[in-house]
């Protein structure tokens, strides 16, 4: 024993206590758990319990009832939820207008005039506000007896047409209303990106002969690409995301045609339509799978940057 | 057009950019024009049928009084107050510490603890309503501003920590092993050496946190019900309930409800764009 003591002494003085010996690997643990902890109770444990309840039949309030995969064969014959999911795809497909219409925002608005920070804040602005006051502005926009649009479009003899009332328009209106918000922040994005990209290729490629679309394609977008990535992804999200204009604007009418996934959960397990919360769950489930495709990609694209560091 | 610079172009097409600007602008911002003017039109004016005229008498200081004094809207704003304040301050925090643990040491499960939170922050609202809520309840919190900051701490350190972490990567390293060098406990590198540097990123996420949170309308309608603590964007469809058809009042109340995180946005423009660009450009 005392050899042992003695060898110990040899590389440590005895005060030091065990967290002093291993403070390099504990520290980042202690200063990981309160992250962890919150982050673990309110988003990754629900994810599972998720999956759990879309094995039951539940009320939210009473005994849950197993019934094993009957929620989700109950979705495999459900017209709503298939009118959500072709919505879903209409959002995502034309949610990505967003990210050319900001980069031709951005490349206008890239210019040295007197005021030009002015207009680059105010065209952002729309970002700034919450999605449900531009839910209401929208629906006042479109409103068929006195809405701007409908007044605009008299001048020249058109219309009126009830865009929120009338389920071939009703999802196309929604997304041109969530498409003012994103392209603003797809704008800000490629405005930030533009201040990077690098003069000397320009002026090399305009030697080269480069103009107009090429130049635009061929040397600056390439450099714009983490903005692109951004874009993209904040973009993918807000769309599947989309459910505060919908229930602001239309709550999912008119006949259930502007519903999309989110909207549609929502409406099965917590509305006056009822309180389904295992059928609720299984809808949540496709989408998170849906958003999921979606995270490996972006995950590893990170991953990729990462190793290349 | 890009990259050719404005001064170097033709005089007239100058004079075209310069004077386009204001009218793209215009027509840009066009929705919100129309609902601004509608909270300064009297009552008059709508029952007449006059939507679109200019108004017939200034009624901004009426409208905007009413909602004031007339409704539950500042009872609204002082509940998201109430929400997003302790929310930023609580999601910066907890993302500080976990971003210096991710950003300045080594160790096996790094990657995957940062992917964990990276992929966390992308998850539909919609898989967690349902457990959340019930967790909510459980603890006795549901219909509680403390019930909502909880969850907007927890699903925003998702986010804040994926920021703090690739800012806290980009600071030199040198200065926390010359630190450890002088024999410096971990936790004081991070009170005195790491933090202090990390004002703008505290500064950027904490703007974008409150614009976040104060325009959350999702969450405050399935964690919150009535006046005593939902928030303005939940409230002010209690608010439009009460003020059925009157556009003006209406108008007023939706350009009120937006107006803080717009005053915040211009307040603090700088922090708010980097924080919204960080990543995209290094």
């Amino acid at each position: 024993m005392s050899t042992a003591s003695l060898a110990k002494s040899d590389y440590e003085t005895p005060n030091r206590s065990w967290y002093k010996r291993n403070e390099i690997s504990v520290t980042p643990w202690l200063f990981l758990a309160p992250a962890i902890l919150f982050f673990a109770a309110y988003v990754i444990i629900p994810i599972f319990q998720s999956f759990e309840i879309s094995l039951f039949a539940w009320d939210g309030l009473g005994a849950r009832e197993y019934i094993g995969t009957e929620n989700y064969v109950e979705l495999w014959d459900d017209p709503a939820f298939y009118t959500s999911l072709k919505n879903n795809v209409i959002w995502l497909i034309l949610y990505l207008l967003a990210i050319p219409a900001g980069l031709f925002i951005a490349l206008f608005l890239n210019q040295t005039v007197m005021g030009i920070r002015l207009y680059k804040s105010l065209f952002f602005f729309p970002f700034v506000i919450s999605q449900v006051v531009v839910g209401l502005v929208f629906t006042w926009f479109y409103d068929p007896t006195f809405g701007l649009l409908n007044t605009i479009i008299g001048w020249v003899g058109l219309g009126p047409i009830n865009v929120l009332g009338d389920p071939t328009y009703v999802t196309y209106g929604i997304i041109a209303a969530g498409l003012w918000p994103q392209t603003a922040y797809c704008m800000i994005l490629y405005l930030t990106g533009l201040n990077a990209v690098d003069p000397e290729q320009i002026e090399a490629a305009r030697l080269d002969g480069a103009k107009g679309w090429r130049m635009l394609w061929y040397v600056i977008v390439p450099q714009l690409k983490p903005a692109t990535f951004i874009a993209f992804v904040v973009t993918i999200v807000g769309a599947l995301r989309s459910f505060d204009l919908i229930s602001v604007m239309t709550n999912g009418g008119p006949f259930g045609e502007s519903r999309v996934l989110s909207f549609y959960m929502f409406e099965v397990a917590l509305s006056e339509y009822g309180f389904r919360m295992g059928y609720g769950a299984a809808i949540a489930v496709v989408l998170f799978f849906i958003m999921l495709f979606f995270i490996a990609y972006f995950l590893y694209s990170m991953y990729q940057d990462e190793r290349g560091r | 057009m890009f990259p050719t610079p404005i001064q170097k172009s033709p005089r007239s097409w100058q004079i075209t950019y310069q004077s386009f600007l204001p009218v793209a602008l215009i027509m840009w911002l066009l929705p919100l024009l129309a609902v601004a003017l509608f909270s300064v039109k009297p009552e008059g004016d709508f029952s007449g049928g006059n939507y679109w005229s200019l108004p017939s008498s200034f009624g901004g200081f009426e409208n905007y009084g009413r909602v004031f004094f007339e409704s539950d809207m500042p009872r609204y704003l002082l509940n998201s107050l109430l929400i997003t304040v302790p929310t930023a301050i609580g999601a910066v925090a907890l993302s500080c510490m976990a971003g210096f643990a991710l950003g300045i040491y080594k160790f096996k499960l790094n990657l995957w603890v940062f992917f964990l939170f990276v992929a966390g922050n992308f998850v539909p609202f919609q898989i967690l309503m349902v457990p959340v809520r019930d967790l909510t309840l459980d603890m006795g919190l549901y219909n509680t501003k403390t019930g909502l900051v909880l969850f907007h701490i927890a699903f925003q350190s998702g986010f804040c920590t994926l920021f703090m972490r690739n800012f806290i990567k980009g600071l030199p390293f040198a200065l926390i092993e010359a630190a450890r060098v002088e024999g410096i406990a971990e936790w004081r590198i991070f009170i005195y050496i790491v933090l202090p540097l990390m004002k703008p990123a505290i500064a950027a996420l904490s703007v974008l946190i409150f614009t976040f949170i104060w325009n959350d309308y999702f969450w405050a309608i399935v964690l919150t019900q009535g006046v005593e603590s939902q928030p303005v964007t939940a409230g002010i469809t209690s608010f439009n309930a009460q003020f059925r058809a009157a556009y003006h009042l209406m108008s007023a109340g939706a350009i009120v409800a937006a107006l803080p995180p717009v005053a915040m946005f211009f307040l603090m423009q700088k922090h708010f764009i980097a924080g919204l660009t960080l990543g995209a450009v290094k």
